[in-house]
């Protein structure tokens, strides 16, 4: 049942989307997400929708999978179009009398309410973009190096960046433990899988306690083993892969600010 | 290399009258280059022991001396257990990292050593495990044998005079076991890595210069293989067994067929019955 976990959404490639610094791509899924919520011009969501099309081709990643990336998000668009459409007050522009209650649908409650489904749409894509092009090794080390300023202010940068490490690396080896425990109780008549949610729920117990009592041993017998190999918590610790900055992040950056800076300025323009 | 004098450890305990002596002085002087094997059953104190050597037990009498340095001296800590590494019997419980090769790269990356040292010496330790294929990996799909040499590599990538094996066959099949047995030999043998084996299995010592027998936290027998096995009944006493061919001889003597006591390997039991008869 665990075999073959695959963690994250992450597809191997070599396209330059791949190859970019994964510090520098967080970034740029961060200020992605900024410019998608300041600009609200059909326009700029037409801007949007272009770039974004363009970075998905350029990473080469099957439309297939940015499709699958969505689907789970469709109720939560059509929930939030529901809400905005019929909760903004405004120009009344058709409305309907259920029971007592006057439901209204507004002229800004239909802009609102399209205007969110997109920006979310987007948010959905942009962000699976990050994660399907950056394996969750990379994304740990991008976060690492994107903490590191904040070491002044006694964030342990190093100790979460490690702590994520050692997750992504037990994730398979207690998956398999928790098969091996479900098999071992199963043989002495545990039922995992019959009865409602609470009595499921209840059947998990002789699964969750041995499992946790193997974590805690795994966690001290491995904190031995790293102290073993002299580790001191990433005082005067250095990389093998040092995460470098290239000529494709320069290149990549320009284009991505250029057209950032430019999507704003436009709204502004049209504004005024 | 490694010396004790009078070591002793026990665990802390309110009452005194409780205490075990885990190691009861314990004297003991390993030398550069050889390499030993310390047997005895669960509890025999072979563990405590070759925890002791790299300074994650401290003794609570005597000292551990790894190259002249003294393990109770905080300050020499680092230097100890870069001279003394360790490997650990659960292969899957040392591994830090989600690759073959940044799990290499660990020990050197805490020490502090420019990255294209660190990269010479990864692909130095793989290639010594013979592992280099997989240094894309991940660990979780390695066989048991695998993992545990890829945790040897992880530990020679700390350049260490000392290899100090803490039972790390005991969780693998057969195969991963002599693959294991084999690395450790080779590196014994042509990187003059001193090597200390912490095993319950007779005939992984039987392969060492040294066999060391621990029973109740002292050294009961020490000697080359064969004189230790020569031993058998002693051996059995302690509630360990002998390798098979010695156990065979030995037996056979019994009935009153006269043979060499120190057998060791098939092709020595197969000469001494045989004769030297023609095959």
């Amino acid at each position: 049942m665990f075999k073959n976990i695959i963690i994250g959404q992450y597809l191997p490639g070599t396209s330059p989307l791949h190859r970019m610094n994964p510090a520098v791509k967080i970034v740029f899924t961060l200020i992605y997400v900024i410019v998608l919520f300041s600009v609200n011009t059909p326009v700029s969501y037409a801007a949007f929708a272009v770039y974004t099309f363009a970075l998905i081709l350029i990473s080469k990643v099957p439309v297939k999978m940015i499709v699958r990336g969505v689907r789970p998000m469709l109720w939560i668009f059509i929930l939030t179009a529901v809400l905005n459409i019929f909760m903004t007050p405004g120009n009344i522009i058709w409305s309907i009398n259920i029971f007592k209650l006057t439901v209204v649908v507004t002229r800004e409650g239909l802009i609102m309410g399209t205007a969110m489904v997109i920006r979310l749409l987007f948010l959905v894509i942009g962000t699976s973009l990050l994660t399907l092009t950056t394996s969750p090794l990379q994304l740990t080390d991008g976060i690492e190096v994107l903490l590191k300023p904040l070491k002044k202010i006694k964030v342990p940068a190093h100790e979460i960046a490690m702590m994520m490490t050692i997750a992504i690396r037990f994730i398979p080896t207690l998956a398999e433990e928790t098969d091996k425990i479900m098999k071992a109780q199963t043989a002495r008549g545990a039922d995992f899988e019959t009865g409602n949610i609470i009595r499921r729920a209840k059947a998990m117990t002789p699964l969750l306690i041995p499992l946790f009592v193997s974590a805690f041993r795994r966690a001290d017998e491995l904190a031995t083993a790293m102290e073993a190999r002299c580790y001191n918590s990433g005082i005067n610790r250095t990389k093998m892969k040092e995460s470098k900055i290239t000529s494709l992040d320069i290149i990549s950056a320009i284009i991505f600010i250029a057209g950032g800076l430019f999507l704003i300025l436009a709204e502004f323009w049209i504004e005024i | 290399m490694i010396q004790t004098t009078n070591l002793t450890f026990e665990y802390p305990d309110e009452n005194i009258e409780n205490r075990d002596k885990v190691l009861n002085e314990i004297n003991l002087n390993i030398e550069k280059g050889s390499f030993t094997a310390i047997l005895g059953h669960n509890g025999s104190g072979k563990s405590t022991l070759a925890k002791h050597f790299n300074a994650i037990l401290l003794p609570t009498g005597g000292k551990v001396y790894i190259k002249n340095m003294d393990t109770s001296e905080n300050d020499k800590l680092f230097n100890i257990r870069q001279t003394a590494g360790m490997v650990f019997q659960n292969p899957d419980n040392q591994m830090v990292a989600a690759m073959v090769e940044d799990e290499v790269a660990f020990a050197p990356e805490n020490l502090g050593i420019a990255p294209k040292e660190i990269r010479r010496r990864v692909n130095k330790c793989l290639a010594a495990v013979d592992m280099t294929d997989f240094s894309q990996n991940a660990p979780s799909k390695l066989s048991g044998g695998q993992k545990q040499r890829v945790a040897i590599a992880a530990v020679l990538a700390m350049n260490p005079e000392i290899l100090i094996l803490d039972e790390p066959t005991a969780m693998l099949d057969p195969k991963g076991r002599s693959e294991v047995l084999k690395t450790i030999k080779i590196l014994n043998r042509e990187m003059g890595i001193t090597v200390v084996l912490i095993t319950h299995y007779m005939d992984e010592a039987t392969e060492a210069d040294r066999t060391i027998v621990m029973d109740s936290g002292k050294i009961v027998l020490d000697g080359t293989p064969r004189e230790v096995f020569k031993k058998v009944e002693l051996l059995k006493s302690l509630g360990l067994d002998v390798p098979q061919v010695t156990e065979l001889v030995y037996e056979l003597s019994k009935l009153g067929i006269d043979l060499p006591k120190d057998i060791l390997t098939a092709d020595e039991c197969f000469n001494a019955i045989t004769g030297g008869m023609p095959k």
